[in-house]
């Protein structure tokens, strides 16, 4: 049962050969007995995951069943859930219960899912390990039978990691520099970042509030498609959110790709990447030309600039974003504060952590006077150069692949002692969250028993078209269906 | 050495919308604290802004009304400090691209002049919450419910050279937002706040000195003193061979005393930049327009017409027009009273003096324009006389009863303007006073006679038992008298 | 780029972060590695380059102003740390 898709478990549901009751206690008797080895959630909601399976079973008695009435699945813990503890994997909001939901979890809820808990992350989503969270670190399922502890990526390591391990089918995540597809090709799964503005931002807790984007994590891209069904469209509440149709993401899985344009970014072929990752990746390109793909080479000239201008843009919007931490509303608050900013100093250095406060301090550093041209207006003037380089490319091909992570998972505390290090873990998928554009992280071979994902990238608003390759390559592969011992 | 004084205003205006800047929760004044503050106000992690359309369609209506170009891209920017009153840890502003640019205000001086004051730009912003220091085992409470009210900022160029000129753009600015319905006024609730830039040179110099900015003044009379009180520190300053240091100065209108706002810390540097939750507002014609149309008539445009429509001289035109409410009470009390000169002197006399000793506004008042216009009436048809008609307003006013008639009866209030009985009553009392009447009868001077004169009336209304006709009585006395 | 101890003690004070001085030192390293990395924008040229704020060319939609909130004081202040007569309690602030 654990190793069915959604879409799977969807159809064993309907046909009434499992209950919804039956399905949340299998994964969340999984969870108990396994989640010790990967720290892959930070709460676990029992009671109320049963609660939310019987009430989908009599949903579904009534003849009122969506595809998701009664599928177990897992937010990751910055998503707000009313009256479940929201930590954002801070101490911050270590016992935060938010009396509100995300649009998010609102539209999962309506479809009659089953959340099973809250997953680990990076501290307010800023790492590429998972190291960061307050709430320990997540252990990779990949290598463990080697004795070995890789990082699962980050920040949604707790989702990859939970759905790897076949904890939960799918989960959510969010995407602010990779924070999707690196854990996702990490993890040997599959993962969507949306375009910006596609899936609602009101409740997903801000780290850079022009990059974050929700997403979806699963193991096939069909379960990608039957997710964003749930979590794409307009809403009132978020003023980035937009006001497009959402079309049925499953309507198109099976198109057939022939004559897809897909566009290699030499940048992106750099010398950056091990021989070993790079003969994954073309190999799974010559999969797509079977297809009926055309390939060529494509330019992205200012990719390499993406870091810098990220590591100004991100922390400074998140200076502000987590300003609101000050201990006087809600969250953590130091012991007997003696003055008001003793309050304030206090509760920000006992409550973040030490990523978070390096990202606070940058941040406020680039928008300070003196400094806010030649760092914040530079950043931004790049923003547009990178992202005309995407609107050039995307003239030329549909869709742009590469790798997604310069190597496969590395070990935990292998690159914590040097931030730059760890910032470079991300260099193939910042550019696109300047950008705003969709992109997935498809399951596409291994190097040394891990696995290596191959980034698709699409124009605006062509998430159908990702999704579509994506599946195309799953009937043909199996590298998805792998699952870690 | 001779100084000309140089000041610029900023006031805050909180604008009238039924719900805040950025959320729909209510921003009516008086709830108990904090049951305003909902998610998006006390910045619950996760939730965004959504802009309020009327904020924008008021602070246009106030572009249009002081001339102003309206920018059609406006972009909002945070504003980073730290304060417990500002929950989100910065404020969402406009910096660089305000909604309200360069337009301007004329306003009337004493000696009849007319002066304009440009303004700069205007831009919408949110209001912080407030900060109570009452104790609370040591420590201050802060109440969220005005955290996201909508304000525009108002800056003027700094056009005025003295207090007179300040207030009188104060008060024309007043004047306009209640004109314009766009916000209640009410300067004791704090709708309008006042923080006024003062610096001075020798006269006739180009150069600017050093300014100081005196913050949050929330009235008329305040705002005069403390111009008053900071010019004259600034010029024991400077003569005495000082400097000015700029600053932010608090002045403490109960003791007439102000000082620095300044802390230990270093200056704020407020790290503003573009809100990435927020897009840029576009504001097309149509919307504009729309805006225009709304606008109502404006105090100058009024002031003219009460002149015209009500023969009013330009003083009480002008006192009359001014506000908003006030205009609407006089003209609701014309309509039943008609005439507008006595109706102008009761508004200006009995009614203001009564709003004052009670500090209420003319929205609070207890008798409505139509009462007072009713009573207007019977003054002007002598039913009552002027002491009688105070009589009657005193009862209006403390709500015994509504009816301008029923009173006059009910309290025998009536005049008696029959003119036999009356002639009846002058008889009786010259009768009772020989003395007087041959010491009247003797006297040549006209000024003395009128004066001996109201040595009768005493007597002749208490005959009347005060309900003689004044007037009449008058009429009748120089007759039976001899002229 | 090198950042001083200075400036990072300076940032940190705005930022409401306390440092302690080992936490500085550290700190010196590790924004100076950071600030060296985005240095890289030095590099371009963008004389002509409008600055890019948000993704999307979208403008923003108005809201219309009617109230849609209630009171929520009972659940907002239940987690809260310190409350007192529906005022959130700070330490005593001075004017």
């Amino acid at each position: 049962m654990h190793n069915k898709s959604v879409a799977e478990l969807s159809r064993d549901l309907e046909s009434g050969k499992v209950s919804s009751v039956e399905l949340a206690q299998q994964f969340l008797d999984r969870i108990k007995q396994q989640d010790d080895q990967f720290n892959s959630f930070i709460s676990v909601t029992e009671d109320q995951a049963l609660a939310d399976a019987k009430a989908a079973d009599e949903q579904r008695a009534a003849g009122n069943a969506t595809p998701w009435t009664g599928i177990p699945f897992a937010h990751k813990d910055i998503f707000c859930t009313s009256g479940v503890r929201t930590t954002c994997g801070s101490r911050m909001l270590e016992n935060f219960v938010p009396p509100y939901n995300a649009t998010v979890t609102e539209n999962f809820r309506k479809a009659g899912a089953v959340c099973l808990g809250k997953t680990n992350m990076d501290e307010f989503a800023m790492g590429s390990s998972n190291e960061s969270s307050h709430f320990g670190p997540v252990t990779n399922p990949w290598g463990l039978s080697n004795g070995e502890k890789r990082v699962p990526g980050g920040s949604s390591g707790g989702s990859a990691a939970a759905v790897a391990a076949r904890l939960v089918p799918a989960a959510t995540a969010t995407d602010t520099g990779g924070s999707i597809r690196q854990p996702a090709a990490l993890c040997g799964i599959t993962g969507l970042k949306p375009t910006y503005g596609r899936v609602s931002r009101y409740g997903m807790i801000a780290f850079a509030s022009s990059l974050d984007q929700g997403g979806t994590m699963a193991r096939t891209a069909e379960d990608n498609a039957l997710m964003l069904n749930v979590m794409a469209g307009f809403d009132p509440k978020d003023s980035t959110s937009v006001d497009r149709a959402v079309p049925d993401y499953t309507a198109t899985l099976n198109e057939p790709l022939k004559g897809l344009r897909i566009g290699l970014p030499k940048e992106y072929f750099s010398d950056q990447l091990s021989p070993a990752m790079e003969e994954q990746v073309r190999a799974a390109v010559k999969e797509y030309e079977k297809l009926g793909a055309t390939v060529k080479e494509v330019s992205l000239p200012n990719a390499k600039l993406a870091i810098a201008a990220y590591y100004v843009i991100a922390p400074a919007e998140a200076s502000a974003n987590l300003s609101r931490f000050d201990g006087v509303r809600y969250g953590y608050r130091c012991e007997d504060p003696k003055d008001l900013m003793d309050l304030y100093t206090r509760t920000r250095a006992e409550g973040f952590g030490t990523e978070v406060k390096r990202r606070i301090l940058v941040g406020t550093y680039a928008l300070s006077a003196g400094y806010f041209d030649a760092y914040y207006l530079k950043a931004q003037k790049v923003r547009r150069l990178i992202q005309q380089d995407f609107i050039n490319a995307f003239k030329e091909v549909d869709v742009l692949m590469s790798p997604t992570t310069p190597s496969p998972a590395f070990a935990q505390g292998e690159k914590t002692s040097d931030p730059v290090t760890m910032y470079l873990e991300d260099i193939f998928t910042i550019a696109v969250n300047l950008a705003g554009v969709p992109a997935m992280s498809v399951p596409a071979g291994f190097v040394d028993g891990l696995p290596v994902g191959l980034q698709i990238i699409a124009n605006y608003f062509d998430e159908a078209r990702l999704l579509n390759a994506a599946h195309q390559f799953q009937q043909v592969t199996d590298w998805h269906q792998r699952e870690p011992q | 050495m001779q100084w000309d004084i140089v000041i610029g205003l900023e006031i805050h205006v909180q604008l009238a919308t039924q719900t805040k800047i950025f959320s729909g929760s209510s921003t009516a004044y008086g709830a108990e604290p904090n049951t305003q503050a909902n998610a998006v106000d006390l910045a619950m992690p996760g939730t965004l802004p959504v802009p309020n359309e009327q904020a924008f369609r008021y602070a246009i209506m106030f572009g249009l009304a002081v001339n102003a170009e309206i920018e059609r891209r406006s972009v909002f920017e945070r504003k980073n400090y730290f304060y417990p009153d500002l929950p989100k840890g910065y404020q969402t502003t406009q910096l660089e691209r305000p909604i309200v640019g360069p337009g301007h205000v004329d306003i009337d001086l004493a000696n009849g002049q007319t002066k304009r004051v440009r303004i700069h730009h205007a831009h919408l912003e949110e209001d912080a919450g407030k900060s109570l220091h009452e104790d609370f085992h040591g420590m201050t409470g802060v109440d969220l419910n005005r955290a996201g009210t909508p304000l525009i900022e108002v800056v003027t160029e700094p056009d005025m050279s003295n207090a007179e000129e300040a207030v009188a753009f104060a008060k024309k600015l007043h004047s306009l937002v209640t004109s314009l319905g766009i916000c209640d006024g009410d300067m004791s609730q704090g709708s309008m706040r006042f923080d006024v830039n003062i610096s001075l040179k020798p006269k006739g110099s180009d150069t600017l000195g050093t300014r100081t900015e005196t913050k949050n003044l929330n009235s008329f009379r305040f705002m005069e003193q403390a111009i008053a009180h900071e010019v004259e520190r600034q010029m024991d300053i400077l003569e005495d061979g000082g400097v000015i240091v700029q600053e932010t100065r608090l002045y403490n209108g109960d003791r007439d005393e102000s000082r620095s706002m300044r802390t230990k810390e270093e200056a704020n540097d407020y790290r503003y930049f573009p809100c990435p939750d927020l897009l840029p507002v576009e504001i097309d014609d149509a919307f504009i327009e729309h805006a225009r149309s709304r606008l109502p008539e404006l105090p100058d445009a009024r002031k003219a017409r009460f002149k015209e429509q009500y023969s009013l001289n330009d003083y009480d035109a002008g006192l009359l027009s001014g506000d908003a409410k006030l205009s609407a009470f006089f003209e609701e009390a014309v309509s039943h009273g008609k005439d507008a000169k006595l109706t102008a002197n009761w508004i200006q006399g009995e009614f203001s003096a009564r709003l004052n000793a009670e500090e209420k506004t003319v929205a609070e008042s207890p008798i409505t324009g139509a009462q007072l216009g009713d009573l207007i009436v019977r003054i002007a048809d002598n039913t009552v006389s002027s002491s009688g008609a105070k009589k009657v307003f005193e009862t209006l006013w403390n709500g015994e009863s509504d009816n301008v008639d029923a009173i006059i009866d009910a309290q025998g209030l009536k005049q008696v303007s029959d003119t036999g009985e009356l002639e009846k009553m002058v008889d009786e009392v010259l009768a009772g006073m020989p003395d007087q009447v041959a010491q009247y009868q003797g006297e040549d001077d006209p000024k003395k006679r009128k004066k001996m004169l109201g040595g009768f009336m005493g007597p002749l209304m208490k005959a009347s038992k005060g309900q003689g006709n004044p007037k009449l009585f008058n009429e009748i006395l120089v007759k039976k008298l001899g002229g | 780029m090198t950042i001083s101890r200075e400036d990072i003690e300076k940032v940190a004070v705005l930022a409401r972060i306390r440092v302690d001085d080992e936490q500085v030192s550290a700190l010196e390293n590790d924004l100076g590695n950071i600030l060296d990395l985005v240095d890289q924008l030095s590099a371009a040229d963008t004389d002509a380059v409008e600055p890019l704020a948000h993704p999307l060319d979208a403008v923003q939609r108005l809201r219309p102003d009617e109230v849609t909130e209630t009171n929520q004081r009972e659940a907002f202040q239940a987690i809260a740390p310190a409350t007192e007569n529906g005022l959130y309690l700070v330490p005593r602030v001075i004017e």
